[in-house]
């Protein structure tokens, strides 16, 4: 039955992350959903890019092949230069994440908490994974946007109580935006702010394991 | 006597790495930023026991190749060739290919510390520095905090982080002169600059050897005390042709996609 339910694309979600993006944001975008946010800066509003390689202020991803090798995102695409784009190492990279100098942080997750613990590192049954960057840019961003889908393909719900995948940091998350629901981490509880077209905050509950509050003002996504 | 640190071959550059050193290996990932030639001179070396420094393992010269890319060895080349017996890296394994490292991880023949990102540009930072251990806040609550001693200051938990630091930095950089004043090209500055000093011996691979006083001094980026030793990057190429791996091909087209993690 929910299978026939209209869910947002990876596109879609990336379009609604990227409302959130204020002018002069410093912003880093993980990969995958994330990175995509970039094509929907709102019109008339400037946003800085930030990547763990050493870059702040790039344009879009170039063509394969087109773009200068020496100059990639933190997915090693080739990206293009802006007025404005400064280059520096690892070292400041992380400075600039761990200090508190970015406003926004938008990355993927598996599991996020009634807390706002995430976990996206690492699945379980792969035995292995990769934190890279992600611990870092989880705790040191002033703001993280989360995005993924609501449900696991078995339809096991990603909001949970505790997660049980490996932990990324704790407490950390402040907005979850998934394909079918806007959710805000507050220190009562998890928000339900928007709700998919055709989604019930009671559909989205059942599918949601903590108890979410209903805000008074929720409402369809707007897109 | 004026000073040269410019070593005439790769080969010479690495002649006295020894079984069990620790390498740190600059870069972000992207072979663009990677010393290729310094690794290739390692690999014919044939050194064994290393420990390596290093953001990724590495994703094989077949996936660059496939890029275009001329200087296609990255880290790979000293797992390939069974040369090392533990990682220390942020991002070790890849969401999209299985790299020699992970073949390795999983049969037992290799070990592995993994370190976030930025703990471990500040862990070589504090070797470089000359620092103790480093209270960090990243890693609290996770597999990072097995062993560390955890502390509060105003409320926040921090865990102590061990410097990092190594017999040898093998690192790319763009221009280079005598004294090993360097400058690097856009994203490829990455851990090639913070690694600089780091170890007891610091050898960079360079695009291009200038005259002393042709770095502008203001765009210095990695000053001279830094650096032990420079060869210059040839303009083409060595490397024999050998066919692509299916693996390879089929991670190329993921790549295409969406990028690499």
């Amino acid at each position: 039955m929910t299978e026939e339910k209209f869910r947002l694309d990876r596109q879609t979600m990336a379009l609604r992350v990227a409302r959130e993006f204020q002018d002069g944001n410093v912003i880093n975008l993980g990969i995958g959903i994330p990175v995509l946010a970039s094509n929907f800066v709102p019109a008339g509003r400037e946003v800085v890019f930030h990547s763990e390689n050493g870059v702040l202020g790039f344009g879009e991803v170039t063509n394969v092949g087109e773009g200068d090798p020496d100059f990639v995102n933190a997915g090693g695409q080739t990206v293009k230069i802006i007025p404005g784009t400064s280059f520096f190492d690892h070292d400041e990279s992380f400075t600039i994440v761990r200090g508190g100098h970015l406003d926004i942080c938008v990355l993927g997750a598996f599991q996020v908490s009634e807390k706002g613990d995430l976990a996206n590192w690492m699945v379980p049954e792969r035995k292995t994974g990769t934190i890279g960057g992600a611990m870092d840019l989880a705790l040191g961003a002033k703001r993280l946007i989360v995005t993924m889908n609501h449900v696991t393909k078995e339809g096991e719900p990603r909001v949970v109580k505790e997660c049980t995948y490996p932990i990324t940091a704790l407490a950390c998350v402040d907005l979850i935006v998934t394909d079918i629901a806007v959710i805000e981490v507050t220190a009562n509880g998890l928000v339900l702010k928007e709700v998919a077209p055709s989604w019930s905050p009671e559909e989205v509950q059942k599918h949601t394991e903590p108890r979410l509050i209903v805000s008074p003002e929720c409402r369809e996504i707007e897109l | 006597m004026p000073i040269n640190k410019v070593v005439a071959s790769f080969d010479e550059a690495v002649a006295d790495i020894r079984d069990g050193a620790t390498i740190m290996i600059g870069g972000f990932g992207t072979v663009a930023s990677c010393p290729s030639c310094l690794l290739e001179a390692l690999a014919r070396k044939g050194v064994k026991d290393l420990v390596t420094i290093s953001n990724t393992t590495g994703f094989g010269s077949d996936v660059w190749k496939l890029l275009g890319y001329k200087f296609a060895e990255d880290a790979d080349i000293l797992f390939r060739n069974g040369m090392v017996k533990k990682a220390i890296a942020a991002a070790p394994v890849s969401s999209i290919y299985q790299n020699t490292f992970e073949k390795l991880l999983r049969a037992g023949k290799v070990g592995v510390e993994m370190v976030p990102q930025g703990t471990l540009a500040e862990r070589i930072r504090a070797a470089k520095a000359g620092l103790g251990p480093v209270y960090i806040p990243v890693g609290v609550g996770t597999v990072v905090e097995e062993g560390k001693e955890k502390r509060e200051f105003n409320g926040r938990a921090y865990l102590l982080e061990h410097p990092l630091t190594a017999d040898f930095a093998l690192i790319k950089a763009h221009q280079g002169d005598r004294w090993g004043n360097l400058t690097y090209r856009r994203t490829s500055r990455t851990f090639n600059a913070t690694m600089a000093g780091a170890a007891k011996v610091t050898i960079a691979e360079v695009d291009e050897l200038v005259e002393l006083g042709e770095i502008d001094p203001e765009c210095v980026v990695t000053p001279m005390a830094y650096v032990d030793r420079i060869v210059l990057r040839p303009k083409e190429a060595a490397g024999e042709d050998k066919p692509i791996s299916e693996q390879a091909l089929e991670s190329h087209r993921r790549f295409q996609e969406r990028g690499s993690a």
